[in-house]
């Protein structure tokens, strides 16, 4: 099960770098939505649907928007190229990248084997969800119902976005320059 | 934005009612199948925004209306905010699941856990409107260039 596992996160590291580095902003959002199926079909090798499905329909919307706005304004990337060496730049990002893996490889100690996955928090949710909430999908009754806050939160972290979208590209009492 | 041809229309005529149909059951058994409010809602707003790209924009502009998304996604967020505070209301804990304390309902059915599938119903038309409602700021409604 590991080996597809591998193949796909390669394949979503060569996305994410084409996307960064491609000059044609439609190319690099079509490398963007490489990450997002492969992930998509990660979270289904993975027995995770709920996940899946959400993931899948996110992706294909963004990437419509995505390409709607694109088309409607400009293709070329007009991002300005910063003065210092990069040289420098190089060294700031390998630095970093040692440091995180340096505290990853003590962090990910204490977790338990991949494909053992039932934290102790986890049982008790997986023994009594079904008892306690009368919901069948048992991701339903945990984001539903013993994480509601979580849930809360995102939802109005959405509603934060869109007011501040729809504030941001206003047409009504916008001063005239 | 100009419309796409007679092709597409056609097909979207055809498409559009079923994508609607099954954002909604997604939606409403959201807590018997996999799926739920995110994923319902999001096929809901990618219904309408079928429909705007394929008859283009210039004619989404006489019939959508930007203040029934953005009311819309006040509403439901609203909703899921009320429904956390009736435990509060009942005198128990926020986010209490006070139906299903009483009655869990028949298990496998619509009619069960409680607050979750209405809980579900406000995410599902919170997350819609809210998308579709960034997808028309973007697109037709953009801010003309001399502004």
């Amino acid at each position: 099960m590991l080996t597809p596992l591998i193949l796909l996160l390669v394949l979503m590291i060569l996305g994410a770098i084409v996307a960064l580095e491609s000059k044609d902003l439609l190319s690099g959002i079509i490398s963007l939505g490489i990450i997002g199926f492969a992930l998509t079909i990660i979270f289904l090798i993975l027995h995770a649907p709920d996940l899946a499905i959400v993931q899948i329909v996110v992706e294909t919307l963004t990437l419509v928007i995505l390409i709607a706005a694109v088309l409607k304004t400009t293709r070329e990337d007009t991002t300005e190229k910063l003065d210092t060496k990069k040289v420098l730049l190089w060294g700031a990002g390998l630095i970093f990248i040692v440091v995180f893996m340096l505290t990853a490889v003590k962090a990910l100690r204490h977790l338990p084997d991949f494909g053992l996955p039932t934290l102790r928090m986890a049982r008790v949710y997986i023994d009594q969800g079904f008892s306690i909430t009368g919901a069948s999908n048992l991701v339903a009754a945990v984001i539903l119902d013993f994480r509601g806050y979580d849930t809360l939160g995102e939802a109005t972290v959405l509603f934060t976005s869109v007011a501040g979208v729809v504030t941001v590209l206003r047409k009504v009492g916008r001063k005239k320059s | 934005m100009r419309g796409m041809t007679l092709i597409v229309k056609s097909i979207t005529q055809l498409m559009a009612p079923s994508i609607l149909l099954l954002g909604i059951y997604i939606v409403m058994h959201g807590h018997l199948t996999p799926g739920g409010g995110f994923a319902g809602g999001i096929l809901i707003a990618g219904c309408f925004v079928l429909i705007v790209l394929a008859y283009g924009s210039e004619e989404a502009k006489s019939e959508v209306r930007k203040w029934r998304a953005t009311f819309s996604e006040s509403f439901g967020i609203f909703l899921f905010w009320f429904l956390a505070l009736l435990g509060l209301i009942q005198g128990t804990y926020f986010f209490y699941n006070i139906i299903a304390k009483v009655n869990t309902g028949q298990p496998y059915h619509l009619f069960s856990a409680g607050i979750i599938p209405l809980c579900n119903i406000a995410i599902g038309i919170e997350v819609g409107a809210a998308l579709f409602a960034i997808f028309i700021t973007l697109v037709v409604f953009k801010v003309e260039e001399n502004l």
